[in-house]
């Protein structure tokens, strides 16, 4: 018999070595998160999967499942602290909706619909991030951003090529491209990579794809993404290529 | 119960989103019995006086953009950001990371054929701004629709619940950034 812990009210049982956040949603039970997937190991950078466990904030997708737990997801108290993240991402990048090839498949979208955040709310940042079109078939938009890693940690655990990787601190954080040129045409990344197809936003777009589905009958056009929970169940991991990565902060 | 005196107006927008307001359809004569218009696109009404609910799309590019806006919030009880361009500086936003001087150059003097190479200059032309805005930077903003533009039925729900005295919500497949 496995363990469980309480999600606001409800019995979730978990096997050891979960997170909260797996347990959650093996369960059936959207904790919203933006830089979790799963099949890769937690990031823990967003914080949108925020819920407070036993009175204190912690993030579901790093926190360890342990019998007894009393978590706290869909409170008015998370909920407002989530929508601020959200907003805060929406006025740091440049974040043009209705010119983006990714509406209404965008993650960092669909958490704001969801959410109810009407309004960036902050003074937007509007910074200059010049696109990187060298390659002939993928493009680069670096406007939309979010630094949730998804990409470098695809392209090094599982492509093996490690052709991302994030550089700079805090507020100058930003994605590079990990070539001599810093061009993303300089590097081995192929339309096949496991990298191309993490991205939660609208950054790595396949050229010469645009609106193949309309806006308007995308997949959180059909339902919030709370309602489609399952689709991030845990799984198996992406299978690894086994190259060790030296950019990411933990290794491989 | 007199009726809501309301007033509308397009910044740096398209008005696309007024024309999305007209997309309640013959919900328009409902709204009638509730509300009536001041200054709007609709009435012609050059200057806003004073009034229950204030409705701005469009961001904030130009000084005349500007003189328009605080003209709504210092009449209008309640202020409305309508659209993307309202609620984020949208589309014409997209020049912030330019040099203005470049984009005027650019299109008046390098491109052929716009304007015998002169920038425009009439004192009667609202000086751009550096950086478009949002409206919320300049001034105190209520509530917001965000889309582009937001569907009628969007408006129409909000509206309504704002009129009726509830929280507006709009709730999956209403509240739309694209
Ligand atoms: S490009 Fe996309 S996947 Fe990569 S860090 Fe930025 S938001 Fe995350
Ligand atoms: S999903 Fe947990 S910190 Fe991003």
């Amino acid at each position: 018999m496995s363990d469980t812990f309480t999600l606001d009210g409800d019995e979730i049982p978990f096997e050891s070595g979960q997170t909260v956040m797996q347990a959650a949603l093996a369960a059936g039970h959207y904790v919203p998160h933006l830089c979790y997937h799963p099949e890769f190991r937690p990031h823990g950078s967003c914080k949108v999967c925020t819920v407070k466990v036993n009175g204190r904030f912690a993030t579901s997708c790093t926190l360890p499942a342990q019998a007894g737990l009393n978590v706290e997801s869909n409170i008015d108290e998370v909920n407002a602290i989530r929508r601020t993240l959200v907003q805060m991402l929406f006025a740091e990048g440049n974040h043009f909706c209705p010119t983006c090839e990714k509406s209404g498949n965008c993650v960092l979208q669909a958490l704001g619909y969801d959410l109810g955040v009407m309004t960036a709310g902050f003074r937007h940042l509007f910074p200059d991030r010049p696109v990187d079109a060298s390659h002939p078939d993928i493009l680069l938009d670096f406007n939309r951003c979010i630094l949730c890693e998804l990409c470098v940690r695809a392209s090094c655990e599982v492509d093996g090529k490690c052709v991302f990787a994030l550089a700079g601190r805090g507020i100058t954080k930003h994605l590079i491209v990990n070539s001599e040129s810093g061009r993303l045409v300089d590097t081995e990344v192929d339309l096949a990579d496991k990298a191309l197809s993490v991205c939660p936003v609208g950054v790595i777009l396949v050229k010469r794809k645009g609106f193949a589905v309309p806006i308007g009958e995308r997949r959180y056009d059909q339902s919030p993404i709370s309602a489609q929970a399952l689709a991030d169940a845990p799984r198996e991991p992406a299978a690894p290529a086994g190259r060790p990565c030296s950019s990411c902060e933990e290794g491989s | 119960m007199s009726k809501l005196r309301v007033a509308t107006t397009s910044l740096a927008g398209c008005f696309g989103c007024h024309t999305s307001f007209l997309d309640i359809d013959e919900r328009l004569f409902d709204l009638l019995k509730l509300v009536e218009f001041d200054r709007t696109p609709l009435t012609d009404i050059k200057h806003c006086g004073p009034c229950d609910i204030g409705i701005v799309e469009g961001g904030i590019c130009n000084a005349e953009n500007v003189a328009v806006l605080r003209e709504f919030r210092n009449n209008c009880k309640v202020l409305i950001a309508i659209g993307s361009c309202a609620v984020t500086g949208g589309l014409p936003a997209q020049r912030n990371h330019l040099d203005l001087g470049d984009c005027l150059s650019e299109v008046y003097l390098t491109e052929p054929g716009t304007s015998h190479g002169l920038i425009p200059n009439d004192p009667e032309l609202p000086l751009p701004l550096d950086k478009v805005h949002p409206i919320h930077e300049v001034v105190k903003v209520d509530y917001f629709i965000p889309g582009c533009p937001p569907s009628g039925d969007a408006i129409w729900k909000f509206l309504t619940d704002l009129i009726a005295g509830r929280t507006p919500t709009l709730g999956h497949g209403l509240i739309k950034y694209d």
